[in-house]
């Protein structure tokens, strides 16, 4: 039995969410990020069955990593039953259309395309993706139980690492002919953006007084999420778009990108995740001593 | 309406863990799962400490986290304020438990017994596989609850309607009853002395009182 009085009620890292539910969050973020990419490419004529088809078994990759983490993968299915105040449940609503219009686009695009229609189709799965995406941001911000989850900022980090790393794969897939190289720009772009709300996150936990075990965790990854993941990818990104005899560097900027992301999900699911504790304002009156009031009740 | 609350005293409160053994035994609760716990912190910094035992859980919630986190409906809050779980819902997702700002969840992947793979006869009988795989949390003696008020008895008044930490306190520190019953025990306490409950700051109005010391301009 483990007792508390080491611990004394004081904030602890949660142990409910491994690495496999991290997963679901890479796979999601980088996998309808590559949707959202191969929307927009087919809403301008271009390819996009390439980032359609990955962004697609990214997220299917995601989901099946939950089903490891869950206690009864067998009763997946009553994931559908609360709509009305569950994000988890609205992450799972938004699952369906995402991979029915995907898969019926990839069809029809293996069919010829029939008209427009797998075009159209794409950019309903990119919709449909931009929805699964903020549930996923939100299923963070619900968690009353974890403050380095419960911030306002944490919603448009989780939204832009989706994002970035889906346009890092697409760099990845640009480099090999599967997309056209406007994506470097998107890519440095959202490179940028991902930094941006990365600080604007990590002000707001020290300025709310998050848990410092969370505030610890967050800051040492700094170093290798913004010199690798940011300023390095930046630099091969841009080295590509303004010498194009080199583009195939923007292929490792990609990839930073997108690693950058999955470390930063990872670490913030399974290492930054700490409890608020349990917290008393005010000591009790006993005797002839007087009640205080307690300091950091969080 | 009947709204089902829990009072702890903390001037009483002597960090026995008699609850805690109790919940055990009513709940066969396997090895290092307490539903009911007691927190013994530490206030102040040397030589200026004070020592607090703090019994918690599940706080009852009136707006559960947990309840709306839950992707399948298995947590719901009764009518009675209760927080239950539908051990027959729940896929062990543990949402639920990154919601709950009070850490009163557990999930437990196999059966686990206090002596060995064999249980003994007390965990025998209240062993429930299906609470195998999914979150549990205490329930403040529920079917007892409901039994007793079947019967026509009070919760928190008649020992067989009454959560068996409840029953077990040893100083009076805990008690248990209808916040909405003004001539009810918990009612009394709460309106005689000051009282705060945790985490009020998160907004999920928890069921459980904490009591620190006497109103001395309570009516």
């Amino acid at each position: 039995m483990k007792n508390d009085r080491a611990a004394g009620g004081r904030p602890r890292l949660q142990r409910y969410w491994d690495l496999r539910a991290a997963c679901n969050f890479i796979g999601g973020g980088t996998g309808t990020g590559l949707v959202i990419a191969a929307s927009v490419l087919a809403m301008f004529g271009k390819p996009f069955v390439a980032p359609l088809l990955t962004g697609l078994v990214f997220v299917a990759l995601g989901l099946t990593a939950i089903l490891f983490e869950i206690g009864r993968p067998w009763r997946a299915l009553n994931v559908f039953f609360h709509p009305q105040t569950s994000w988890m449940t609205r992450e799972g609503v938004m699952a369906l259309p995402l991979f029915g219009f995907g898969a019926v686009a990839l069809l029809l695009a293996w069919f010829g395309g029939y008209g427009n229609a797998d075009r159209a189709l794409a950019v309903f799965a990119g919709l449909t993706a931009c929805g699964f995406l903020y549930c996923q941001a939100r299923i963070l911000r619900a968690a009353k139980g974890i403050p380095a989850w419960r911030d306002a900022a944490l919603t448009p980090f989780i939204l832009l690492t989706g994002l970035s790393e889906g346009a890092g794969v697409l760099a990845l897939l640009a480099a090999f002919g599967f997309a056209p190289d406007a994506v470097y720009a998107a890519a440095l772009l959202l490179c940028l953006l991902r930094l941006i709300a990365w600080q604007r996150y990590r002000a707001g936990l020290a300025h709310r007084n998050a848990p410092e075990a969370s505030r610890k965790a967050l800051d040492g990854i700094g170093l290798a999420f913004i010199g690798l993941g940011h300023v390095l990818a930046a630099l091969f990104l841009i080295a590509a778009l303004v010498w194009p005899p080199i583009a195939a560097v923007a292929m490792i900027g990609g990839v930073l990108l997108t690693l950058a992301g999955w470390f930063s999900k990872a670490v913030l699911i399974t290492r930054a995740a700490a409890t608020r504790g349990l917290a008393i304002p005010r000591t009790p009156v006993r005797g002839r001593g007087a009640s205080r009031a307690v300091a950091g009740n969080r | 309406m009947t709204r089902y609350v829990m009072v702890a005293d903390l001037r009483r409160c002597v960090g026995c863990q008699t609850c805690t053994a109790a919940c055990k035994l009513a709940n066969g609760t396997p090895p290092g799962v307490q539903w009911r716990r007691v927190v013994d912190m530490e206030v102040g910094s040397y030589p200026d400490v004070q020592r607090v035992f703090v019994p918690t859980g599940c706080q009852h919630c009136d707006e559960p986290a947990c309840a709306a986190a839950c992707p399948t409906t298995a947590t719901h809050k009764r009518a009675d304020g209760i927080v239950d779980i539908d051990y027959d819902l729940c896929i062990g997702c543990l949402y639920c438990a990154v919601a709950c700002p009070y850490e009163a969840r557990t999930l437990v992947n196999a059966a686990e017994f206090a002596y060995g793979a064999e249980p003994t006869a007390a965990e025998a009988a209240r062993f429930d596989p299906r609470k195998i795989g999914v979150a549990q949390k205490c329930n403040f003696c529920v079917d007892k609850i409901d039994a007793g008020t079947a019967a026509g008895l009070t919760p928190g008044k008649d020992p067989d309607a009454t959560p068996a930490c409840v029953n077990a306190c040893i100083s009076g520190a805990l008690a248990f009853g209808d916040l909405d019953d003004p001539d009810s025990r918990v009612s009394r306490l709460i309106r005689e002395n000051k009282h705060f409950r945790m985490h009020e700051d998160a907004g999920t109005g928890p069921g459980f009182y904490y009591l620190w010391d006497k109103d001395a301009f309570a009516l």
